[in-house]
């Protein structure tokens, strides 16, 4: 096995978890900042000069490094996952596959569901809810919460704020109910 | 000579994004696994992630760390309140679970070529149009 065949395969958890972490001493070190990705979208707001006092700073100064990143995480995107891809189908659990067949979302080989996450699934009622509604809470959520789970659940839990472990048992909580609520009513439904 | 440009945030947001992909942290079915407790990989990531991150955090305080441009490096406390968190959180967590993606891996994803989150990518942008327009209705 070489080395181009370690780097496209999928990495164990105990590898990708600490590489993952890795990022906050990098970041404070070589960039002089907290980790966090979801004031990008507010960044995006106050460079589109959106008329609310929340918006009202100077996005492209105080935010474009924060932009770079986010960039620089979609070029990680085409590399990890294109130009050194694994050539693999993805596995999942047998017991979530089970029950995603139950509610008619096949295991497709893929990181998502062909089935949802495509232009002909956003045309259905459960592909619209998971893109369009499922974003727009990220969005939303992430802005009242003041973090997402790279500002609150890595770097906020790694200071021991706590703030970010009520948000990240909000997190938590969310991701049940959707789960194991709306899901089922979206996929299963008459 | 000054020190280079910005373009070290995006060298370490390229190391990210490749790091998301190859832990599958970008992959919705990695997601419906954690959230039905049918894998351990999830917990092993975000745990092992924040073991590292606490140590090299608590290392760089305590010998007293700057960041090469000089910056001393502090926590700066959230601020106080709940309600804001548990809220923001509960919606948030919604959101992850429907779309399978964070704000990371949905810049991944489009990097990788899943055009669908493009559109992910563009609510969460109104989304967040849309709490900065509320932000001052909402408790926090």
């Amino acid at each position: 096995m070489d080395l181009l065949d370690l780097l496209r395969g999928p990495w164990p958890w105990f590898v990708a978890g600490p590489a993952i972490g890795l990022v906050v001493p990098i970041l404070l070190v070589f960039g002089g900042r907290r980790f966090g990705l979801s004031s990008s979208y507010r960044h995006l707001c106050a460079i589109a000069n959106v008329p609310a006092s929340y918006f009202r700073y100077d996005g492209r100064r105080q935010g474009g490094w924060n932009l770079l990143l986010v960039a620089g995480i979609a070029i990680g995107g085409l590399l990890g996952g294109v130009v050194l891809g694994d050539p693999e189908p993805l596995r999942v659990a047998e017991a979530t596959a089970r029950a995603l067949e139950a509610l008619g979302v096949s295991v497709d080989g893929g990181f998502v569901p062909a089935s949802i996450f495509s232009w002909e699934g956003l045309g259905t009622p459960a592909g619209f809810v998971a893109v369009v509604v499922g974003g727009f809470l990220v969005g939303f959520g992430a802005r009242w919460a003041k973090g997402c789970t790279s500002g609150h659940a890595i770097m906020g839990l790694a200071e021991l704020q706590p703030a970010s472990a009520i948000a990240v048992a909000g997190f938590f909580a969310g991701g049940l109910a959707a789960t194991h609520l709306l899901w089922p009513a979206l996929l299963g439904g008459p | 000579m000054a020190i280079p440009t910005d373009a070290r945030f995006l060298a370490i947001g390229v190391y990210f994004g490749f790091v998301l992909m190859k832990g599958e942290v970008v992959s919705w079915y990695r997601i419906q696994e954690m959230f039905r407790f049918d894998s351990f990989h999830m917990y092993g990531v975000i745990g092992t992630a924040v073991l590292v991150a606490a140590i090299a955090v608590w290392a760089l305080r305590r010998f007293g760390a700057r960041s090469v441009d000089g910056r001393p490096i502090v926590t700066e406390p959230m601020p106080g309140g709940w309600r804001r968190y548990a809220g923001g959180g509960l919606l948030f967590g919604v959101g992850w679970a429907l779309t399978g993606a964070c704000p990371g891996p949905i810049a991944a994803l489009v990097g990788a070529g899943l055009w669908p989150f493009t559109v992910v990518f563009a609510s969460a942008w109104l989304g967040t149009l849309c709490y900065g327009l509320l932000e001052t209705r909402l408790p926090h």
